[in-house]
């Protein structure tokens, strides 16, 4: 009896660990410092995760198709310099949809390479990385770019407004996770990146292009980095060329942590918007707790271990193996 | 016989899963020099208890006696190390290396400093698959072979320790009948050298060819264990599925539909050439040969997995092009392949949603995915297919091998096809389940559609087809009408050695 217990908690552990790894986490942080939990603090980490959030949304449906996307923080970099620039230069209705275009371009460039031509997509995004933090240089010639007119511009709207009272960049985060959720598990197009990324060859059996699959998710992971480069870009009206630098991993461990799994053809949205809010509360609470802010660098590697580990753990029924 | 100790013994063993109770309190022994065959329908419960034997599950409860000494394996390789072999139902092979080394993986032989003695490895491999009459050799690699030259790697491995125990879930599955006669051979000597075998099959013929005793189970209880000599067919058909099979042969009606799909003059690379035939609609074409002579290179050419390098196809008298597989479900063509795990389901997925994957499109209200009608169509093939699962949600990889291939034959079949092509269809499906299948296809083919059916078994090819094309080599031989056929003349004709003249 008592041992059948345990095996029904051990598959609500295995199934919702992440969820409750989360809840428990949350309780340790509110004892260690009362602060944490009150809303305006809580609000301040979600507003602050809405980056990271869009750009890991966009990530889940590639990590699903069974690939990887490592140049989403150079990419963002770049969103942001271009929409920055543009809005001098174009006007920001004509500028905002400009910089979505050359972005999305990239990301269909990635899914030329990967979809179509089959290239590995570690070493396609990690090139791109590199190639978009250059191209993203040559734009700028280098220089930090600014707005001129700061306080004659509507741009602001985006990083800094509220409406009815919610920050925009939190109503982005929750409209597109909620968008995209539809997509990624009500649609057939979502129900194909679950096949592709699960088994391509049983996919491609059934007829579904995989290509064509695998070329969509990079432009949707491109929307979504776009969109996070409008919000970068309008909260501070001005930016550095690396704005977006080492964002990629973090990306990745939300979506990890969120218990995708990078072979593919699992993980959702929702699971990853969890990821998100753990890596925030983790850094907001080590802050509160009072350790430098680049504790969180180291711990959140231990966290993303911790995760692969248990997940792992829960699969094989047991914490490691005895033998090799 | 009776007065050996048995070399193994599973006592009381239970093992559940969520929702499903896989073993309920299963006894078993194992002689030395017995080969115990299992059997029982499609998720009794066979590979669940040979997994436990085998270290791969643990048992909620019940022992394991190895030579009478109660025992906890708790890895594949502790298993190994008691002398407990395990040809696996499921390939699990490293397709990127080498036959060798997926023969001693894990216990590669060593030279000094730890380098691998790649000589020695690759001669013993080579004396190994020499006795198993093997055409390829040590330093293939894996991903190269055919289905069913990796299962002869699976059962090299089991002669490369002194096993007292040999366990082979559904060997058999996609051997043909001369690869079939060598293994036979293997299990008689090791059965001389005392081990003790564990045999799971489906196959009828087999299991009284060569087993000692017989054990069945059903719906994870233990039936009981009878002796090879002191039963038949019916008896066991009975014990397994608690009712008698009709022997029906399905009739063979003369098709005057129209033809449904012409082949002229079909070529691809070095694979098959020059291959031309016809299917009316309303017939069953069977293709028989031995592995590698072409049938599911033609079938996946029609389907547009492959390009062909000459050759027209025609559908209900329009030249078609296929290019992809989605130009071919788009014509109504319908491909069951060989494949399960690997071309026919995304193993991670629910049965549900492998089961609709090639129609998702057009299962949608206003652009979304539309669980009432996905639903509808999984549980009318799971009614019709009698698929086991506890509910929808079921991952498909852990369904038991002969459900997850009822799965894939429910995805095809509710496309309604103009044109249905089953690869080897009734791989590790049991009997009860296979006639119905028989069944079915000469049903569907009643109601018009135009069928293709390859095989390596030459009952089931004899039982459904219409006419019969033998291919050999990549060419085909001849096609037989089911009144001219014979089993001599088609085996004559799969080894390139049939002349119609003579036999007319
Ligand atoms: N890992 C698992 N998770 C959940 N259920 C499982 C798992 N493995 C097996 N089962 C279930 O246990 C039952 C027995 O499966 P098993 O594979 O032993 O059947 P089998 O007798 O080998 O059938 P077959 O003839 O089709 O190979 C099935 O209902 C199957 O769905
Ligand atoms: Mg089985």
């Amino acid at each position: 009896m008592a041992q059948s217990h345990l095996k029904a908690v051990g598959e609500i552990l295995a199934k919702h660990g992440i969820l409750v790894a989360f809840i428990l986490f949350m309780i340790a942080f509110a004892l260690l410092n009362p602060r944490f939990i009150n809303s305006d603090n809580l609000l301040g980490v979600v507003r602050s995760s809405a980056i990271l959030g869009v750009m890991a949304i966009g990530v889940t449906f590639v990590v699903v198709s069974g690939n990887l996307d490592l140049s989403v923080g150079s990419m963002m970099s770049f969103s942001t310099i271009v929409v920055l620039d543009l809005h001098d230069k174009l006007g920001p209705l004509l500028g905002i949809p400009a910089m979505f275009a050359m972005t999305m371009a990239l990301g269909a460039l990635i899914g030329f390479l990967v979809g179509y031509l089959k290239l590995n997509s570690l070493i396609v995004t990690l090139g791109m990385l590199s190639a978009i933090h250059g191209l993203t240089l040559t734009y700028s010639g280098g220089k930090n770019m600014d707005i001129a007119d700061k306080d004659g511009t509507w741009f602001g709207f985006f990083g800094q407004g509220e409406l009815l009272g919610v920050p925009v960049p939190i109503l982005m985060f929750a409209l597109l996770a909620a968008g995209l959720t539809l997509v990624l598990s009500k649609t057939p197009f979502g129900r194909k990146v679950y096949a592709v990324g699960g088994n391509g060859v049983a996919a491609t059996f059934s007829g579904i292009p995989r290509a064509r699959i695998v070329f969509y998710c990079y432009l949707i992971s491109s929307f979504c980095v776009a969109m996070a480069g409008l919000i970068q870009a309008s909260r501070s009206l001005g930016s550095q060329n690396t704005v977006g630098q080492g964002l990629e991993l973090q990306v990745l461990a939300a979506v990890i942590l969120g218990g995708a799994s990078l072979l593919g053809g699992s993980g959702t949205i929702f699971k990853t918007v969890i990821g998100v809010l753990i890596l925030g509360f983790i850094q907001n609470g080590l802050l509160l707790v009072g350790l430098e802010f680049y504790v969180q660098y180291i711990v959140t590697w231990v966290i993303i271990i911790l995760a692969v580990w248990l997940d792992i753990a829960a699969k094989r029924g047991q914490l490691w193996s005895p033998i090799a | 016989m009776s007065a050996q100790a048995p070399v193994l013994e599973l006592k009381d063993i239970v093992k559940t899963f969520p929702g499903v109770i896989a073993l309920d309190h299963v006894s078993l022994d194992i002689l030395p020099g017995e080969v115990h065959a299992l059997m029982g329908e499609n998720g009794a419960g066979k590979s669940t208890l040979m997994k436990v034997l085998g270290g791969i599950y643990q048992p909620d409860e019940g022992d394991i006696l190895v030579a009478g000494e109660k025992t906890i394996l708790r890895t594949p390789l502790e298993a190994k190390g008691k002398g407990i072999v395990f040809i696996h139902q499921e390939l699990s092979l490293a397709e990127e290396l080498s036959v060798a080394e997926n023969i001693y993986m894990g216990e590669l032989p060593r030279k000094s400093l730890g380098r691998v003695d790649w000589s020695k490895l690759f001669s013993d491999v080579d004396e190994i698959l020499g006795r198993l009459n093997c055409n390829f050799n040590a330093q293939t690699i894996v991903g190269d072979l055919s289905i069913a030259n990796q299962q002869m790697v699976e059962i090299a491995r089991a002669l490369t320790v002194e096993a007292t125990t040999v366990i082979f879930d559904e060997p058999t599955a996609s051997l043909t009948d001369a690869e079939k006669v060598v293994l036979f051979d293997i299990i008689e000597d090791l059965k001389s050298r005392g081990v003790g075998i564990v045999y799971i099959s489906h196959r009828m013929e087999e299991i009284f060819k060569i087993s000692d005793r017989i054990s069945v189970l059903r719906d994870g209880e233990y039936r009981g264990t009878l002796k090879a000599s002191d039963t038949n067919q019916d008896e066991l058909t009975q014990l397994m599925i608690g009712r008698s099979l009709e022997h029906t042969r399905p009739d063979l009606s003369q098709s005057n539909g129209d033809v449904a799909l012409e082949v002229k003059g079909l070529s691809c690379g070095k694979l098959f050439h020059d291959v031309s035939f016809k299917v009316h609609a309303g017939e069953v074409v069977g293709f028989y040969g031995l592995v590698g002579a072409g049938r599911t290179e033609v079938a996946e050419t029609i389907f547009g997995m492959r390009n062909k390098s000459s050759g027209e196809i025609f559908l209900n008298g329009e030249k078609v092009e296929i290019n992809s597989p989605a130009d071919a479900i788009a014509h109504g063509i319908s491909l069951v392949p060989e494949d399960r795990k690997g071309q026919g389901l995304v193993l991670g997925m629910n049965c549900r949603d492998n089961m609709t994957l090639p129609q998702i499109d057009d299962l949608t209200v206003s652009g979304l995915t539309a669980p009432q009608s996905e639903q509808e169509i999984f549980k009318k093939y799971r009614d019709q297919l009698e698929i086991k699962t506890p509910n929808w949600k079921q991952t498909v990889g852990n369904l038991s091998g002969g459900n997850q291939q009822k799965i894939v034959i429910g995805k095809w079949l509710s496309m309604h096809p103009n044109l249905l092509i089953v690869d080897e269809p009734t791989r590790g499906i049991d009997v009860g389940s296979k006639s119905e299948i028989h069944n079915l296809i000469r049903e569907l083919a009643g109601q018009g559609y135009a069928i293709i059916v390859i095989s390596s078994e030459m009952p089931e090819i004899l039982s459904v087809s219409d006419k019969i094309v033998a291919m050999f080599h990549g060419e085909i031989v001849h096609t037989f009408t089911s009144s001219n056929v014979t089993e001599d003349k088609l085996v004559q004709a799969i080894s390139g050695i049939y002349e119609p003249e003579n036999a007319a």
